[in-house]
């Protein structure tokens, strides 16, 4: 308890007023999926979520939730293969390049997506010419936009161990390289790799802008194109996707916490 | 999103630097191991943003032009920057505001308890709550069908809309925008506010003072540079952000990101063909010079929260 906090009737207050702003718009769009054209209430669209007419209506969106699985993949992919191992040898072997490798990857914050997409363009007329117009080719620019958090998450786990006795005990002891990195160093950061992992398939799945203007359809620009047809499913799946998000920053959460014999 | 970010900067600047002794072995391979990773960054984090500015100051046969950046003083631009700006301010004040009211009211309750840590929580949902899915939230709720306009309507009379479906123009945006831009602030604010010591509480006491006293003379002075990067972290997330008001505003170009989309999708916008990367160009200079700002006061506010 903080003797600097304000009374039980003002923290009260503004639980309420504040609490209210953010109730209101999750409540109605709970109860506006419920409602029926007549005023009546049902939960005939959560329930007939599944049928025949409902998928076909809905199939952008199962479609674009499936090529967004794929770019969780593959971000995750660039996450773990890429970041990663990059982090671990800056921290091992080139402690002095710290500084600018930190200023790189924070520097997507300061750059938003909408200016990012205008450079990308004509990047992507590139990659479609030689890789193909496939959906996956976006997970490289996903890739970019998660490198902060990502970051932030393994670099977290990397100052809790000391990186350089483990890889020197490791290799004293005869691991090569590839065994240091994946049975001695790999486990060790493992909550900063899960964490970060989970955070790239939050925002990988929240992802519309890039997507929307490099016309590749994902989650988020199927939801749109849906909600012209019916704008009641686009209101069960944001349900059913902060439901989700909400799970997934639980698990983020208890993650970057990591096991209880961890702490120090 | 920017939030997570945000806070690891703090993080990692204030993280102690190992004191590593340089490698033994010659690190001539070991470089090899940085050259993925940099090509990587150089091709999709430097190009691209090399391209975006770049492209505004040439045509599209390739000719240098200063025509696209002299169209950022075009009165269509200037209004469009004025409407993103203007929004952008008075969402970050709304939220700055109110969020700071929000982590007050929270210093009354125990650090490790229940509501602390399912503020935080909700909060880390909601501010990345963002973009599509915020908007189908709101066209829920105060849209033409929503459940409040509907009840407004039905039950009181009140029609909403009678000046105009607003929600779907620029006045539209600031609920939604208020919305994210509040759990950002107690994200940002909370550990400012939690750093004040209970000491320093008990000094002001012991020395004759007043909590009024304690918040005029101790804490508003303590905090002031805190809120004010917070502050500027909102007005950033605010400038930047695309697809709420892309999901809303589905016809105009009443901000900057959609102006952009404009530029993108159909050929010309005033008759030039480079227009986005000059209107990239005017947003990263905005963003940059805000973030910049950013960390400054925030380097100089971290030495209370040591």
């Amino acid at each position: 308890m903080n003797r600097l906090g304000p009374s039980r009737v003002t923290r009260t207050v503004i639980g309420v007023v504040v609490g209210a702003f953010f109730a209101i718009p999750l409540l109605s769009t709970v109860l506006y999926t419920f409602r029926m054209p007549d005023g009546t209430y049902s939960g005939a669209r959560w329930l007939g979520l599944f049928d025949a007419h409902t998928v076909a209506t809905a199939k952008p969106i199962w479609t674009g939730l499936g090529n967004s699985l794929v770019l969780c993949l593959v971000t995750v992919a660039i996450v773990l293969l890429l970041l990663a191992p990059t982090m671990v040898l800056v921290n091992l072997r080139f402690p002095q390049l710290r500084r600018a490798f930190e200023f790189t990857v924070l520097l997507p914050i300061s750059i938003p997506a909408i200016v990012l997409v205008v450079g990308l363009a004509p990047i992507y007329l590139q990659i479609g010419r030689a890789l193909g117009t496939g959906t996956w080719t976006l997970a490289f620019a996903y890739g970019i936009t998660v490198l902060p958090f990502a970051y932030r998450s393994i670099q977290a786990s990397i100052d809790a161990v000391d990186l350089k006795t483990l890889a020197e005990a490791a290799r004293s002891l005869g691991a090569g390289w590839p065994t240091t990195v994946l049975r001695v160093l790999a486990p060790n950061l493992r909550p900063g790799l899960l964490a970060a992992s989970l955070i790239a398939v939050a925002v990988v799945l929240g992802e519309f802008t890039i997507a929307s203007l490099l016309n590749r359809q994902v989650f988020q620009t199927a939801m749109v194109v849906v909600q012209k047809q019916d704008p009641y499913l686009p209101a069960i799946f944001t349900l059913l996707a902060l439901l989700f998000c909400f799970l997934l920053l639980l698990a983020i959460g208890r993650a970057a916490r990591g096991p209880r014999k961890d702490r120090p | 999103m920017t939030v997570l970010a945000a806070a690891g900067v703090d993080a990692a600047a204030s993280a102690p630097a190992p004191n590593l002794t340089p490698a033994r072995r010659s690190p001539s391979w070991a470089w090899a191991g940085l050259i993925p990773f940099a090509a990587y960054v150089l091709l999709f984090l430097a190009l691209p943003t090399v391209l975006a500015i770049g492209s505004g100051f040439f045509t599209r046969s390739g000719a240098f032009t200063w025509d696209n950046i002299a169209a950022l003083g075009e009165p269509l631009i200037l209004t469009t920057f004025a409407n993103s700006a203007g929004l952008s301010l008075f969402t970050a004040l709304i939220g700055a505001v109110v969020g700071a009211l929000v982590c007050y009211a929270l210093l009354g309750t125990r650090a490790d308890g229940l509501v602390r840590s399912s503020v935080d929580a909700a909060a880390g949902v909601l501010a990345q709550f963002g973009g599509v899915m915020l908007a189908f939230a709101f066209i829920a709720t105060i849209g033409i069908q929503g459940v409040v306009t509907l009840l407004l309507k039905n039950s009181f009379g009140i029609d909403i809309f009678a000046a105009g479906t607003w929600l779907y123009e620029l006045p539209g945006l600031i609920l939604p925008y208020i919305f994210f831009q509040i759990p950002l602030m107690v994200i940002t604010f909370m550990p400012a506010l939690s750093a004040l010591k209970p000491q320093w509480v008990e000094a002001n006491l012991t020395l004759g003072g007043t909590s009024a006293s304690f918040w005029l003379r101790i804490g508003i002075p303590v905090l002031a540079p805190s809120f004010l990067a917070s502050l500027l972290l909102l007005f950033a997330n605010a400038f930047s952000s695309y697809a709420t008001a892309a999901a809303l505003a589905s016809q105009g170009s009443q901000i900057v990101p959609l102006q952009i989309r404009s530029a993108l999708t159909s050929e010309t916008v005033l008759g030039r063909e480079n227009l986005a990367g000059a209107l990239a160009l005017g947003m990263i200079v905005i963003v940059g010079a805000v973030m910049v700002a950013y960390s400054a006061i925030q380097r100089r506010a971290s030495r209370w929260q040591a």
